[in-house]
This record gives C-alpha cells, sequence and structure tokens, in this order.
C-alpha cells in the first residue's frame, strides 16, 4: 500500500489552502484527492465576482480565486489525482479510492484533512408536496448547468429559499432571459448576505417574499406552477394565502448540508448542530490526527474564511505528522459554550497547550438581533464584549481568543449575545 | 398481424409477456411511458407478501402465496435484489386479541408457510424500535422485500431477448374486435413530440393497463368493470436510517385504519407508507400535505423514534381498485382472445409472477402456441460495482476504465454502470430510466450531483440534443435552451 504523510479529501477551496499550509509548515509528502476534473471545487461554477476582498484585497471571481490557490498547489508541486472518488476511510487512515486510471487502490496517511465541502438540501429532504416534473433543480445543480455547461434550466422561475447560492441563481438566470418571478423564504429573514440581497434581488426588481414557502408544484411532465403561502409562527402554511406563479422552474436554495458520510466511515464524532466534526482548537476531529476544515465542518459564507480556517487545519495536520502537537498536550481541556443565540462553534473545545497565540472562534447566530453585543466569558468573568448593530444568522460571526489570556485557571469559554443596555 | 398484443408495461404485463415469450409466436408490449414501469410498478411498498391477508378462495390469496413461492428462483435466474426478511404485523395494547388471531388463521387457510404469533422478549429481540404499546405480533417468515424496478425490467429484458417486442411512449387510442382478432390503434410520441398513429392487428389482447384497464375492458366487453384510482403516498429515508427496523412492520387494522408499514428496502432505505385516498385523476401521482403530514404519525403506532430528518424524497403511486376486491383475470366472456388482467392492486407485485404464469397458460392454449425451443430463462442485470470485490472491481476497470468514473456519489454509481443500462436491451433514454436500472439518482441528494453528467452521457451515448434529453416521458426535459437564447 502507498504511504502519505498527509492526504487531503477534496481538492477544493478547503484541500487547496490546507494542502499548502502544510507544506509551508514543512511537510511536503501530500496527496490530495479531488472528484472532479479539475481543483477548485464548486469556485469553478461560481463565475460571478466578490471572492478574495480579504484574501487578496480585490474582487475575483471563483475560478478566479480558485486558479491562485491552485497555482500555488503547482509551484509546490504538491500531487493530486483528479476524477478520483474516496470511498471509504478507516479509523487506521487507510483511503480507499477509485479512478478510471487507478482502479479501486488504498493510501496509508499518517495524517487526513476533511476537505469534502457541502451538498445542497434536496426537494424530498423538504416535505414539500405536489407533483415530481423535470424542471425542480437544486440552485447549484442550475448554476452548473447554465456557468460550466451554457445550457439554460428553464425560462419562468420560482426560487424557493434566500440563500447565497439561491440569490445569486435569481440574478445569473435573469442575466441569461430567463424571468425569475419570485423568491420565496420560509424564515422571517434572508439566509444569505445582505449584499446579494441587494445586488442579486433588489437591482433587478425580484421580490423577496419572507415567512412563505411553497404549497404545492403542479405539471406532470414539466413544471406548470408553483404555489406559495405565507406561514406563520409555526412555519405551517397560513390557508387563503396562497399565491399560484405559473413558470416552469423551481430552483431551490434551502441550505446546505456538510458531506460527512466519509467522515462518520472513519468514526468521526459529528455535531447534531452543524452536522460537521466537533473539533478542537487544531481542527482535529475526535479521531486523532483527522483534521477538517471548510464547508464540511460548518458551512461557510466567505470563501476567504473558508481559505484560512483550512491553512489552520493544514498547519496543524503538519505539526502532528512532526509529533510536536502530541508532545505539547498536557491533556487539559477548555470547552467553548455558546449561549443567549449562539448556535454553535468551531471549535468546540480547546487545549490551551496547544493553542495558536490567537485562536479565530466563529459561530453563527440563531436569529436575527439588533443592537446586541459578543460578550466573551472566560467562567464568569466577562473578558470581551463587541457591539454588533445586527447580526443574523446567514452571516457568520467571529471572536479571536488570545492564547496569553487563557493561561491561568479557566475551565470554560462561553460566547454570549447580550442586548446593548 | 401480431398473435398477442400485451397492453401495459407495468410488472404484470412484463411477467406475463416473459411467460408468453415462452411459446412461439409474434407478441408485442405497447406501454405509454418512456419505459417499462412507470406507473403504479414504481411507486408501491416493494414487498412481496407472505400472502395471509387476501380473503381465502379469491385470486389474491392463491396468486400471492403462488407468486411468493416463485420468486426464490426468478430472483436467482433473472438478478433481481430479493430478501426474504420476514413481515411481523403488530397489535398494540388497545387492539382485540381476535385480530391478529383471525389474521393468523386466514394465513393458514390461503397455505402461508411458517406464520406464527410472537410477543414479549421474542418480539423485541427481532425488532428493538417497535412502539411501547405493541404486544404481540404476527410474524410472516415468507414476507420478502424487492426492488419493483429491478423485477418488472428483468421481466421485459428477459422477454425481449425471448423474442417480445416493446414499443414504449406508445398509447393505446381504440380496440376494436375484428375478423380474427383485435384491431388496435396506437399512437406514438417521439422525443421531440411528433405524434404518429398506427393500426395493429392481433389475434389476442392481453388487458394489463393498470389503472386504466378498466377503459380497455369497457371498450370490448359487456361485462363491465370499474377501477378507481387509489392513492398511497410514501417517505423515503436515507440509508443511515435503513436499519431502524429489519422486518416489514405492518399494523393490524384498528379504528384508525388500515395504518402504514414501515420496512427496510432491499437496497437498505427505510420506507413509510402507504396513505390510502381513493382520487378521480388517473395520473393523480402528487403528494399531499395531509399525506405527508399523516404517514409519521401513523407509522409511530407501530415503530418508535422514527428519525424524520433522514427522508430524501416522497412520493405517491396509485393502486388499480376494481369494485369486486379482487384481481380481475382471464378471458372476458363476451369478448373471445380478450384477456383481462385487471384491478391488479395490492398484492399485485407479489402476484406478478404467478398472474403470468396463469395467462400466458391460458393464452397459449387457446391460439394453440407452442412451447419454444430454446427459451432463455436467465437475464443477467447491470453490474453493479459495489456488489464486487476490489480485484473483481479493478478487472472490470482494465477491461472498462468507465467502471472506475464515479457519477452518482450518494450510491457510487460509475459511468460503466450507466452505460450497460443504455446499450442493455430495452436500453435506458431518460434520467428516470438510467436511475430504475442503476440507483443513480436515487441517493440521498436526490440527482443534485450526478444529473447534469447523466444528461450529458444521454446526449453523447444515444444522440439525443441536449434540450431533448428528459426525465421521463412527454415534455419532461431538463433543458429549456442555451444561454442567452431563450
Amino acid at each position: 500500500m502507498k504511504q502519505y504523510d498527509l492526504v487531503i479529501i477534496g481538492g477544493g477551496p478547503a484541500g487547496m489552502a490546507a494542502a499548502i499550509a502544510a507544506y509551508d509548515e514543512g511537510v511536503s509528502d501530500i496527496l490530495i484527492i479531488e472528484r472532479d476534473k479539475e481543483l477548485g471545487g464548486i469556485l469553478n461554477q461560481c463565475i460571478h465576482n466578490g471572492f478574495g476582498l480579504h484574501t487578496f484585497k480585490e474582487e475575483l471571481t471563483g475560478p478566479e480565486y480558485a486558479a491562485r490557490f491552485a497555482q500555488q498547489v503547482y509551484e509546490r508541486g504538491i500531487a493530486f489525482k483528479l476524477n478520483t472518488m474516496v470511498m471509504d476511510i478507516s479509523e487506521q487512515k487507510v483511503v480507499t479510492a477509485m479512478n478510471a486510471h487507478d482502479g479501486m487502490f488504498e493510501v496509508q496517511a499518517k495524517a487526513v484533512v476533511l476537505a469534502m465541502g457541502c451538498r445542497e438540501r434536496s426537494r424530498g429532504a423538504l416535505n414539500i408536496p405536489g407533483y415530481r416534473p423535470a424542471g425542480i433543480y437544486s440552485a447549484g445543480t442550475a448554476q452548473r448547468l447554465v456557468n460550466m455547461e451554457g445550457f439554460m434550466p428553464g425560462k419562468e422561475v420560482v426560487i424557493l429559499g434566500s440563500g447565497d447560492i439561491g440569490l445569486i441563481m435569481a440574478r445569473r438566470m435573469t442575466l441569461e432571459g430567463a424571468k425569475v418571478k419570485v423568491v420565496a423564504e420560509l424564515m422571517p429573514y434572508s439566509g444569505g448576505l445582505k449584499r446579494n440581497i441587494v445586488q442579486c434581488l433588489n437591482d433587478f426588481d425580484i421580490p423577496l417574499k419572507l415567512s412563505h414557502t411553497v404549497v404545492d408544484i403542479e405539471g406532470k411532465e414539466r413544471v406548470e406552477a408553483v404555489t406559495i403561502a405565507q406561514v406563520g409562527a409555526d412555519r405551517k402554511p397560513i390557508p387563503g394565502t396562497e399565491e399560484r406563479y405559473t413558470c416552469d422552474t423551481l430552483l431551490l436554495s434551502c441550505g446546505l448540508l456538510p458531506e460527512n458520510e466519509l467522515s462518520r466511515t472513519a468514526g468521526v464524532e459529528l455535531s447534531p448542530v452543524t452536522s460537521g466534526p466537533v473539533v478542537n482548537e487544531s481542527l482535529e476531529t475526535s479521531v486523532e490526527g483527522i483534521f477538517a476544515c471548510g464547508n464540511v465542518l460548518h458551512v461557510h459564507d466567505l470563501v476567504d474564511y473558508v481559505s484560512q480556517e483550512a491553512a489552520v487545519a493544514g498547519r496543524h495536520a503538519a505539526e502532528y505528522i512532526k509529533a510536536d502537537a502530541m508532545e505539547k498536550s498536557s491533556g487539559k481541556t477548555i470547552q467553548i459554550e455558546g449561549e443567549g443565540g449562539v448556535r454553535y462553534t468551531v471549535p468546540g473545545f480547546i487545549r490551551p497547550d496547544c493553542m495558536d497565540e490567537n485562536l479565530t472562534v466563529r459561530f453563527r447566530v440563531g436569529n436575527v438581533y439588533q443592537n446586541c453585543s459578543i460578550v466573551t466569558y472566560f467562567d464568569d468573568r466577562e473578558i470581551a464584549r463587541r457591539k454588533r448593530p445586527v447580526m443574523a444568522p446567514g452571516e457568520m460571526e467571529q471572536i479571536i481568543l488570545q492564547k496569553k489570556q487563557l493561561q491561568n485557571d479557566v475551565s470554560r469559554v462561553k460566547i454570549v449575545i447580550e442586548p446593548n443596555s | 398481424m401480431y398473435d398477442v398484443i400485451v397492453i401495459g408495461g407495468g410488472v404484470t404485463g412484463c411477467a406475463i409477456a416473459r411467460e408468453l415469450s415462452k411459446f412461439e409466436g409474434k407478441g408485442c408490449v405497447i406501454e405509454a411511458g418512456d419505459d417499462v414501469c412507470s406507473g403504479t410498478s414504481k411507486a408501491n411498498s416493494a414487498i412481496i407478501h407472505a400472502g395471509f391477508d387476501a380473503a381465502p378462495g379469491s385470486n389474491k390469496a392463491r396468486l400471492n402465496v403462488r407468486g411468493n413461492a416463485m420468486m426464490d428462483e426468478l430472483a436467482e435466474k433473472l438478478d433481481i435484489s430479493f430478501r426474504r426478511n420476514g413481515s411481523l404485523v403488530v397489535r398494540t395494547a388497545e387492539q382485540p386479541e381476535e385480530g391478529l388471531r383471525q389474521l393468523l388463521e386466514k394465513g393458514r387457510q390461503n397455505g402461508v408457510p411458517g406464520i406464527r404469533i410472537v410477543a414479549g422478549e421474542e418480539l423485541r429481540a427481532m425488532e428493538p424500535n417497535l412502539a411501547d404499546t405493541v404486544v404481540e405480533a404476527l410474524y410472516a417468515p415468507t414476507g420478502a422485500i424487492v426492488c419493483p424496478f429491478e423485477m418488472t425490467i428483468a421481466f421485459a429484458e428477459n422477454a425481449y431477448e425471448n423474442g417480445m417486442e416493446f414499443r414504449l411512449e406508445t398509447t393505446v387510442k381504440e380496440i376494436e374486435k375484428e375478423e380474427g382478432g383485435y384491431c388496435v390503434r396506437v399512437e406514438k410520441r417521439a422525443a421531440d413530440q411528433t405524434v404518429t398513429t398506427e393500426e395493429l392487428h392481433t389475434k389476442a389482447v392481453v388487458n394489463a393497463a393498470g389503472v386504466y384497464a378498466d377503459v380497455w375492458n369497457n371498450r370490448v366487453s359487456e361485462n363491465k368493470i370499474h377501477i378507481t384510482a387509489r392513492k398511497g403516498e410514501y417517505l423515503l429515508l436515507d440509508k443511515v436510517a435503513g436499519n431502524h427496523v429489519q422486518h416489514t412492520i405492518f399494523q393490524l387494522p384498528g379504528k384508525m385504519g388500515k395504518g402504514v408499514l414501515v420496512t427496510q428496502t432491499v437496497h437498505g432505505n427505510l420506507l413509510v407508507g402507504p396513505t390510502a385516498k381513493d382520487i378521480d385523476d388517473k395520473e393523480g401521482v402528487n403528494t399531499t400535505p395531509e399525506g405527508l403530514d399523516y404517514l409519521p404519525d401513523s407509522a409511530a403506532v407501530s415503530v418508535k423514534n422514527l428519525p424524520l430528518r433522514q427522508v430524501i424524497t416522497s412520493f405517491a403511486g396509485l393502486r388499480a381498485h376494481e369494485d369486486g376486491d379482487d384481481f380481475v383475470l382471464g378471458e372476458a366472456a363476451d369478448a373471445p382472445n380478450f384477456y383481462n388482467a385487471a384491478g391488479i392492486e395490492s398484492p399485485g407485485l407479489s402476484s406478478a409472477p404467478a398472474i403470468g404464469e396463469e395467462i400466458a397458460a391460458e393464452v397459449a392454449a387457446k391460439l394453440g402456441l407452442q412451447k419454444k425451443e430454446g427459451f432463455k430463462d436467465t437475464r443477467k442485470g447491470v453490474q453493479h460495482l459495489a456488489e464486487l470485490s476490489m480485484e473483481q472491481r479493478n478487472e472490470l476497470i482494465r477491461q472498462n476504465p468507465a467502471y472506475g468514473n464515479i457519477i452518482c456519489r450518494c450510491e457510487m454509481i460509475s459511468e460503466g454502470e450507466i452505460l450497460d443500462a443504455i446499450h442493455r436491451p430495452i436500453g435506458a433514454r431518460s434520467l428516470d430510466a438510467v436511475k430504475r436500472r442503476t440507483r443513480a439518482g436515487m441517493g440521498r441528494c436526490q440527482s443534485g450531483f450526478c444529473s447534469p453528467r447523466v444528461i450529458d452521457i444521454l446526449n453523447r451515448e444515444c444522440g439525443i440534443p441536449m434540450e431533448q434529453v428528459r426525465k421521463n416521458s412527454g415534455a419532461s426535459n431538463f433543458i429549456v435552451g442555451k444561454n442567452k437564447e431563450i
């Protein structure tokens, strides 16, 4: 069986950034395994701009952003296999994969970085009643058809869900000549970035109906009409509020699910909130030497944060391979707990000995908050308080923890959303 | 001139066609969908019932028990995914004891082997996730699960290999008696939606038209039948939930109606359903808010802690319920050489092999058809990689690298398997047809990832223009044009 120091599952933004960081940390025996025909992952179909403002201080398209990282992979001579599907990862870090050239093969890794990304929630998982005709697509599938293949999946469109891909596709379909009639969102707030609502809906006069959902799909062969209705606080449709839209297409942008089937085969513990692995400060999962980053860990809204996070995972994987992480840890751990609207945190716990000088803790809030603060407590002692005029579930939040502050007898870190007095 | 025309390429029509292909003579199956198995046969509980449910002496009872017994050999010869997982009809504390005993007695009269009542620790050991209120169950070891797609397609492919003709996307518009048989007027819709009509002449007609079987019987016979479309809605759960139960769990009918079943499928998903609602529309396969709300509540009567977050799709199928509550089988008294296989509702899938045998024998005897020399009684399905060892897979990939290229990542289906589905007898020409033969698109992402790739493959392999690659039949195209050209 062929051996590698580090095997990275997925050659999207997370996998590439992890590989580059690990290489720069002194580990060069790396294999990236990518299922698509090129590196870059989902960025390759995101041809709109707005990527890389944090990382490169300029606005790039998705493929441009991916190309900059791919270039760094090439320059370092990091090995990668394309068109290759990973089928299994064992707890002993044996990775089983398959492609047309090598057939099915196994490689033994000293460390593994999980960077498989996420998938879109399907119509079936949403329990939408009605017929099952052609013309119902996840927004990402439609994006692939339009942006990579040059084909239009429909002419008259209703979109359910205001996630970022749905908003981007509302604009994209409009620019390509389709009529987007409405975007319906189950929740009383959008799941996407504010800038996308402005640039993709408002600028094109596409109505956004909050607290609405699809209650019927008509059409036995191709979609013919979609009925939406307002929902109450219980998220159930309110009778009498139905509006019928004739259309040939329904796009769904109703949430992304970290794709952790492989993590399960490796015995990695998953969080019921994020559906991603539970990780420590080094982004290491419950299985020693298996790290996770990017959308497989938790769904991000900006790729810049994916790249940053993945670099942390890659660097710690390299340290693990060089075996100094194990030596550093005294075994002490500190839990990070989210309260008062903080749905989860990544990481979920810290080993203070293994921590970098600054640790970014990312999280999402469960509702829209106005005039509130993010307050950090060490045990019951307030450490930091930052005012945030608006927070929403669609925008990831973060705080920075400093190692020097955590050296005393802290047993618990708490992050709380508190109203400003 | 045909000897026999079979109307309907569902499991019943295809089972009859396969049995007919054992005889000399020219036969043809006419199917309105773009593929066999595109009506009731594709949307049901996927169960081979043991046979205790139907009234003793009925067609349903006789053919169910016979059909069930035929399945081991058929599954082996025709390469059909089939497993005897056993079934349990559970009784809750508030239901009367007699109910289960009556069912046991009925099963014995019907000749169901091995049935008995289980309770207590034995029952809990068999199924730890039964609802706490369940006190005992009728256990039928011959109860089984099957892939209804594979079963129907296997019958069709095997019939085809033995000389049976199949006309797909062909709708029967009229049937008239004529000298020496029947004239069947059909309409064929091409992928570009152009329509051509044709008159077919045949000595005999087999009416296996599912929910439309009453239409054709009533056209030629004064013995009118009436079929109601009875809708059944289902939830299908991810394979991670597949082991929630091992057996097929039925409920003893009670005050709340018949209740829904919970079962593992032969491919390892979990299936919950069906509802039962009579509807007017014979194409009304939409799911409803009421149905989707009812299913979890009803399932909870028999099974606890159903992981409903794992639902990956919901669907509805239509049972062809005849007013007389039994299968209507055989030659119509006042329409010689017109044979019915009508009112085929549950246990229709279970009974299909036996119905096929019985109807084909009747037709052959009447027409004086001789047994065919060299009938090929085996058929090999699409080669599923998941069933092979690493060495076997690598040998296959060496011979054909397409087997190393995964197209459907949820079910791990390779390009090689999809090419096989396209290029075999009665090959797939639509995404649903590919799905039913390979399972590509049947997993947790519900074809989000693989559908653009399968569209490309159908375009490349079959020369179907991108704008005409379809989900199934009719105008179910995915692509409406090129960018900026719509």
